[in-house]
């Protein structure tokens, strides 16, 4: 062994971790400046109040969208029956629906004001709200609603991404030692899938817990509601650091907590044999349950929600059509390439530095360096700005001092500061789906690729990169999706004079005005899924194995 | 996989020198840099009108949370200019950290009323609303309702709609009732409200006047402009009907006065165009401005004697409460507590 590359390996992702950590610190050290005493005044009022509506809503949505998720993965990686091949794209498109704009949808369909339920009164002579039942749309089963159908497609493409890179020989050894379709899947598939599960749920997760848009409008308490609320309307910021920092600690017990639960486990495919997904054939009622059980996510996820805002666009074009439009989407397409791209190479480069060198100091880096998306987007923003000012304000403190002239901020307030704060925060994606896909790759791999004399860069390349193509793919979709409905960020980083297609909805839906907003809103999912359904297609073809003139 | 990185390599070259070249550029001599809370699409209009009155380029981010933050991180490089708040409250938090400077012109004192001011010119108002009750025509007669304590009043039992108590709007008032009937009064009066909800706490001002139009509650708390922009709505002109099935009711007339919100502006420490950024807010406060703020967004404008749009002006006249704005300010923090101690949304 020699010690220049493990050098090399180890140095680059310490320093990209720390880098990325920056701001997470920097978030806890501002939790550490005095202020106001909170905890008292809370944990006496509303504390109790939002743990207990934050769990209910994780709670919520984690199984909604399990359940959901790793179903739909299964039955159109595995099966097969009508409709699957448009499902199996299909059923990522409410990815693209930021949360809080199907809410407004959703509410506008569904209040006592609603369509719905005028046409229940007309019909049936109710005269007022006290004479029939009918769900509240703005209360937590709201949200937890909202937010399922939206965020399901994190666990729909981990899972489906698992199951196809899955050795199939395994689950044929199953169904031959006498184990039926469903035991298989609870017995064998579903335990190898666990760790992308996992990501894909706790990914899901920080979403839910990052939320505001959504429970804002609702009114729904939850503990981000309750950090932005000491933030702004008690105007103490380090009050909200306090609890942004309980939270991630939350989080971090969360994680552990689940990696303790499967310590000594290994996922690593035991075979290398990847014949073509079998494709069961399903026929009779279950055939129509299947293509109901993938329709109704994707119907009422993005069909319904979409129609009502193309609806919109169309009264308010001229508004929203001005000249600005284009580039406004041009700035966001380009924006979100460019952090997806930068997510997945460090990505990558971070998961296989921990492979190749399998040191604590290592892995404890790069779990912290993940931890920007449990922080609520706006209190990460500002993480960044104190990163990026004290930089600047250092190298222009030093070079007023030493040579006499300023700087000036030379981050702050630039395009780098946006890429920098997409990449704190969406780094959690890209490396957490492609660790948990290395650690599929048996480390018998590596060995052989060494003992034949090659580099683990080369190894890396030409080994497991290809082995792992479709998760890489999956997560650099991801991140591009939610980069395209990232707001806080851009909001509070951005420079003069700089929009995306989010922050131009942001404008008009701060303003009551969702109508104006609904081009911009549909827009996001339009350029948002075009990608999405390309690298579908390339996932689906990545599967090591896959044939297209496979006999099924 | 290697085409798409190279491609990825390459945008992101192309934009770090963009950003390089962006920030290394030396900034032209008449511009002004500006944060804005209030929203662009209502800007814009006002700082077009001002680029072509005087040539100075007015360059915007829209930022609202993390205001403050920018600024202080930025510190005494900020590139800021001018500050634009849609709520004194913000505004107030920038004075007090510290941020603002003090500035002295004789046009913004000939302009804005003294008390619509900071004395040393720490910031200056452009524009007020007024947080009024919007009541059914029919269901609510005209004595039920006349100040924002009957709105605890066991006769409004069932019957209002109201936004959350933790909306900068409500918080606010909250904090003008602490500042004139002390805080046990303030308790009482929100938690007497709550009682009297017809619905928890939800939606936007706009969504309780749908809520009473389709008689779902009687009455709402809502600000002033809202109502313009729903009876004007030509782009969905169901709203003008929520709007019809009310009227406005300025409260306390015969006391303190109704409760009014202050937009407005603030130089910055760090400005280093600091003319230019004067005569923005000289501009903005001056007939052609306030005018358009008066027209385009149904608010009252600060500058007395420019015309108010017909439609506000029908609404008649009304006391507003004249208690010292940054002392009501500084009540926002306990009135957030009162809201979490009456638990206000739940």
């Amino acid at each position: 062994m020699s010690w220049s590359w493990l050098n090399g390996w180890t140095i680059g992702t310490v320093i990209v971790a720390f880098i990325v950590i920056l701001p997470i610190a920097a978030v806890i050290f501002i939790a550490l400046t005095p202020s106001d005493d909170i905890w008292a005044h809370l944990a006496s009022t509303v504390l109790p109040l939002y743990i207990g509506t934050t769990l209910q809503l994780m709670i919520g949505v984690g199984l909604g969208t399990l359940v959901i998720g790793v179903g739909t993965a299964w039955l159109v990686s595995m099966c097969r029956f009508p409709g699957k091949t448009l499902f199996e794209w299909a059923l990522l498109l409410p990815m693209a629906m930021p949360a809080y704009v199907i809410a407004y949808v959703y509410t506008d369909i569904l209040e006592y004001a609603g369509p719905v339920q005028i046409l229940l009164r007309d019909t049936f002579g109710f005269a007022t709200k006290r004479d029939y039942w009918f769900p509240e749309i703005r209360s937590l089963g709201g949200a937890i609603s909202m937010m399922t159908l939206v965020l399901y497609p994190y666990v729909y493409l981990l899972s489906r991404a698992a199951f196809t890179e899955q050795s199939i020989s395994v689950l044929d050894a199953s169904r031959v030692l006498g184990r039926g379709p469903y035991r298989t899947f609870f017995s064998v598939a579903l335990p190898l899938a666990r760790p992308a599960i996992i990501i894909g749920v706790s990914l899901v997760l920080m979403e839910t817990l990052n939320d505001f848009g959504t429970v804002d409008f609702f009114a729904v308490s939850t503990f981000t509601l309750g950090i932005y609320d000491v933030w702004l309307n008690m105007n103490n910021v380090a009050g909200a650091a306090q609890l942004a920092t309980a939270l991630l600690f939350f989080v971090v017990v969360l994680v552990l907590a689940e990696r303790f639960a499967r310590r000594k486990k290994k996922y690593h495919h035991t075979s290398s044999k990847y014949d073509a997904l079998p494709g069961y054939l399903l026929t009779g009622r279950s055939k129509i349950l299947a293509t109901v059980a993938c329709s109704i996510p994707v119907l009422f996820g993005f069909v319904l929600p979409a129609l009502v805002l193309g609806g919109y666009s169309i009264i308010h074009f001229e508004t929203s059509m001005n000249s600005n439009f284009l580039s406004y989407a041009f700035n966001s397409f380009l924006l979100s390439s460019l952090v997806a791209g930068l997510a997945i190479g460090i990505g990558i480069f971070m998961a296989y530095g921990v492979r190749v060198r399998n040191e604590r100091l290592l892995k404890i880096m790069v779990r912290l360096a993940s931890l920007g998306y449990a922080v609520p987007g706006s209190v990460l923003a500002v993480g960044v700005l104190v990163t990026l000012g004290a930089v600047d304000n250092g190298i222009d403190g030093f070079m007023r001092d030493t040579f006499g002239v300023s700087t000036g901020l030379l981050l702050s307030g630039t395009i780098v500061a946006v890429t920098f704060g997409y990449l704190v925060r969406f780094l959690a994606i890209s490396f957490g789906s492609i660790e948990a896909s290395l650690a599929k790759v048996t480390p018998n791999m590596d060995d052989a690729s060494r003992s034949l004399g090659h580099s683990p860069f080369a190894t890396l390349r030409r080994v497991h990169i290809p082995l792992i193509r479709a998760s890489v793919l999956t997560a650099g979709m991801m991140v591009f999706v939610d980069c395209m409905k990232e707001l806080p960020l851009t909001v509070i980083l951005r420079p003069f004079n700089f929009h995306t297609l989010a922050t131009f909805v942001h404008e008009y839906a701060s303003d009551e005005q969702l109508g104006e907003a609904s081009l911009a809103a549909l827009s996001i999912v339009g350029f948002g899924i075009l990608p999405v359904i390309i690298l579908s297609l390339a996932i689906t073809r990545s599967r090591p194995g896959h044939n297209k003139d496979a006999v099924k | 996989m290697k085409r798409l990185s190279g491609f990825y390599t390459t945008v992101f070259a192309a934009t770090v020198t963009a950003a390089l070249v962006g920030a290394l550029a030396p900034a032209s001599a008449a511009e002004v840099n500006l944060y804005s809370s209030r929203q662009p699409f209502l800007i814009n209009p006002l700082l077009d009108a001002f680029t072509k009155e005087t040539g100075t380029k007015v360059n915007m981010v829209y930022i609202k949370k993390g205001m403050l933050e920018r600024l202080k991180a930025e510190g005494r490089n900020s590139p800021a200019d001018l500050v634009l708040t849609s709520d004194l409250g913000n505004l107030n938090n920038l004075v007090d950290a510290g941020l603002m400077q003090s500035t002295s012109s004789a046009v913004l004192e000939a302009n804005i009323p003294a008390n619509l001011r900071h004395p040393d010119g720490l910031w200056y108002g452009l524009t007020t609303r007024a947080r009024v009750i919007f009541a059914h025509k029919d269901r609510v007669k005209a004595d039920e309702v006349t100040t924002y304590e009957d709105l605890a009043a066991p006769h409004m039992k069932g019957r209002i709609c109201v936004r959350s108590g933790k909306h900068e709007y409500n918080i606010s008032l909250l904090a003008s009732i602490i500042t004139a009937k002390g805080e046990a009064a303030a308790e009482a009066w929100a938690q007497g409200v709550k009682n009297n909800l017809a619905r928890k706490p939800q939606g936007n001002d706009r969504a309780q006047v749908k809520a009473i139009y389709q008689g779902e509650c009687d009455v709402s708390l809502g600000n002033t402009y809202y109502m313009g922009k729903m009876a004007t709505n030509e782009k969905d002109p169901v709203q003008k009907k929520w709007a019809a099935s009310v009227r406005i009711i300025f409260p306390n007339q015969k006391d303190r006065g109704t409760h009014i919100n202050i937009s407005g502006a603030g130089i910055t420490k760090s400005s280093l165009n600091k003319a230019e950024a004067v005569k923005l807010v000289e501009f903005l406060t001056g007939d052609q401005a306030q005018a358009i703020y008066a027209q385009g967004n149904f608010e009252y404008p600060v500058k007395p004697g420019v015309a108010l749009h017909p439609m506000v002006a029908s609404w008649g006249t009304f006391k507003a409460d004249e208690a010292l704005m940054s002392n009501v300010a500084s009540q926002r923090t306990l009135a957030t507590r009162i809201m979490d101690r009456v638990r206000f949304d739940n």
